[in-house]
């Protein structure tokens, strides 16, 4: 007996310990809930930061474009106008775009800001005549939103002069490799001819098939857009503040902000929703644990109602015997949280294991949160205690009269 | 013994009723006891099944109340007292022996004979279970402190429950049938056990038997039939 230990303590423990099997067997069946709560919490939040991190490999946190034209109504002599033909958006600059880059860098939640001219053309090579984006960018700053030196397949990330980075589907269309030269042409019938330096894979076909990129310089002058810029592309410390920052750059700016959260809202609508039914999911495992739990008690306390009696007798108070079932309840599932916790665990390096993707690496990366471990074992002690709540209150009130003749 | 009308009686009950059930189907169990326990008294209750013996033991134990009537422990009032009250002057005050020894099974024989102590006191520490081991020692059972309860024989279980009765050195030890499962022979030793702890501690003992045998080598034998006590005899026992 541990001198520390007070008398509850010592007494659940006893308990506890006495009807091993019991014991036992609830703490394996609060494992394993714990273990898939845990496990599925762990892989859901890697699938999730997974699916964001590829959606937003080829894509910017929040894309500022020049505000909408809207046609006005012009009514002179007030004739009434029977049609609002809505304007047709042509491509044009961003207003001082330089202003507003340098005042956006003084916002701390920005990681990077990359302006970039871009545009629809065509690029030509040999008898191949595609339908591209023409972005000209910095290579610098708009690696800082898109991790384009990263996705590099083959060559580098050049854009000097004449240089142009492609896709690695555009390659395959055209027939092009490094050192290869394409012919790009835009709607303004402006022509220029780039040397492919680098090949790219950014996990999109679409991006890959049509995202050219060339200088600021070279885009400007092909798109007309000389001195201008028509996007400026931003990444975020946190994505999700891009809702929230995105309206307060829209009210500041003028300018028309769309969030990946909006310009994906499908994909984020499927993420929430993913997290609401696995909640769902959890708590039930909550409820039936619990159940467990609670079901295991009242059947010690029927089991002990003698001793619970004795003890009575011998002067233990009805907030004792509360204590000392309530005690068991949250051992129970303190300990079957540990369990729980190594099983998922064991659950996650069997994951690592097999998931890979067909070239070996693996699917992707689970990191086991020490967090959802402590918060596992916290929350399943709190549970076992509040599932003992009526079994403890049924021992406390225990007539020791009739407790101990039964 | 002192002189039983200057000193506080250990136990005594005025005019004390039980009833059970409310309105039409109220059936009173114990008519208006009137009873008192001098210090070092070894008083035997006797009667058929059905007298009131149990229903009167549960209300001096404290693990009842009674509808009417008052009941002292000590002087004490214990009409007044919260179940709170009731439980700690049950624990400091009586010690209880049950027919089926009712040990805890998941503690040791030492254990079980220090946890009044240890329900009083919160915590163990050594000084319990050292006094839980002197009691051990005094009813025989040295060599037996670390069993587990169920790994001794019924006498010893008993000798163990006797040992724990005494642990908070109560006032007044309460009996129900303590020899009422044994063999004759154990049945012989664990009263002899009852005896020798009120010669030597002056304890007061109020023991519920069947058995005239044993009730007849009480000092006192206080009888009860349907509810009233019938017969209350003091003698000096024949022998021990």
């Amino acid at each position: 007996m541990k001198s520390w230990m007070p008398f509850e303590w010592i007494a659940a423990i006893r308990f506890l310990r006495e009807g091993r099997m019991q014991s036992l067997l609830i703490i394996v069946g609060v494992g394993v809930g714990v273990a898939v709560i845990v496990f599925m919490s762990a892989l859901l939040s890697g699938l999730q930061a997974n699916l964001v991190k590829r959606t937003l490999s080829s894509q910017a946190h929040i894309v500022l474009l020049p505000p909408e034209e809207i046609a006005r109504l012009q009514s002179p002599a007030g004739g009434i106008a029977l049609r609002l033909q809505k304007q047709a958006q042509r491509l044009r600059s961003i207003d001082q775009w330089q202003q507003i880059q340098a005042r956006l860098e003084g916002l701390p939640e920005i990681a990077a800001i990359s302006p970039i001219a871009s545009g629809p053309a065509f690029v030509v090579r040999g008898d191949a005549n595609k339908a591209i984006t023409l972005l000209g960018i910095d290579p610098v700053r708009y690696s800082g939103v898109i991790a384009l030196p990263e996705r590099m397949v083959a060559g580098q990330l050049r854009v000097g002069a004449g240089e142009a980075v492609i896709g690695i589907e555009l390659a395959k269309d055209l027939g092009a490799d490094i050192g290869d030269k394409i012919r790009v042409t835009t709607a303004g019938d402006a022509t220029e001819t780039f040397t492919v330096t680098g090949l790219f894979d950014l996990g999109n076909k679409g991006v890959n098939a049509r995202n050219v990129y060339v200088s600021l310089r070279s885009a400007q002058s092909l798109l007309d857009l000389v001195g201008g810029v028509s996007s400026i592309d931003i990444s975020l410390h946190d994505i999700d503040e891009a809702e929230r920052l995105a309206s307060k750059i829209a009210a500041e700016t003028g300018l028309t902000a769309d969030s990946w959260i909006k310009t994906n809202a499908q994909f984020v609508t499927a993420l929430t929703s993913q997290r609401v039914s696995s909640n769902v999911i959890r708590f039930f495992i909550g409820l039936s644990v619990a159940f467990g739990i609670a079901s295991v008690l009242v059947v010690s306390v029927i089991q002990r109602a003698r001793e619970i009696g004795i003890l009575r007798a011998m002067g233990a108070s009805q907030g004792q015997m509360l204590r000392i079932f309530l005690l068991q309840g949250g051992i129970v599932g303190f300990f079957g949280s540990l369990l729980g916790s190594g099983l998922a665990w064991t659950f996650l390096m069997l994951w690592r294991l097999m998931a890979r993707n067909p070239d070996g690496t693996p699917m992707f990366i689970i990191g086991v949160d020490p967090w959802l471990v402590a918060i596992a074992a916290g929350g399943a002690s709190l549970v076992g205690i509040l599932s003992a709540l009526l079994p403890a209150r049924r021992a406390a009130r225990l007539d020791p009269v009739v407790a101990i003749r039964g | 013994m002192a002189d039983p009308v200057t000193t506080t009686p250990v136990l005594q009950l005025k005019n004390i009723r039980k009833s059970y059930g409310s309105g039409e189907t109220e059936s009173e169990i114990l008519h208006g006891i009137d009873l008192r326990l001098e210090r070092g008294e070894f008083a035997a209750l006797i009667g058929p099944s059905g007298s009131g013996k149990s229903t009167l033991l549960n209300l001096i134990g404290l693990l009842d109340r009674p509808s009417g009537g008052q009941l002292f422990i000590d002087g004490q009032e214990t009409g007044q007292l919260d179940d709170t009250g009731l439980t700690r002057l049950r624990g400091q005050r009586i010690g209880f022996v049950f027919q089926h020894h009712h040990l805890i099974p998941a503690f040791t024989a030492l254990e079980n004979v220090a946890m009044p102590l240890l329900v009083a006191r919160g915590r163990p520490d050594a000084e319990m279970f050292a006094q839980a081991g002197r009691l051990l020692d005094q009813v025989g059972l040295a060599e037996r402190k670390q069993n587990l309860a169920n790994q001794l024989s019924g006498g010893q279980q008993q000798r163990v429950a006797i040992a724990r009765a005494l642990a908070m050195s109560p006032s007044l030890v309460l009996a129900d049938e303590p020899t009422g499962n044994l063999d004759t022979h154990s049945a012989d030793d664990v009263f002899a056990l009852l005896r020798e702890v009120n010669t030597r501690l002056n304890t007061t003992f109020l023991i519920v038997t069947h058995d005239q045998r044993l009730a007849a080598r009480c000092d006192r034998i206080i009888e009860m039939v349907d509810g009233n006590i019938v017969a209350d005899r003091r003698h000096q026992a024949a022998a021990n």
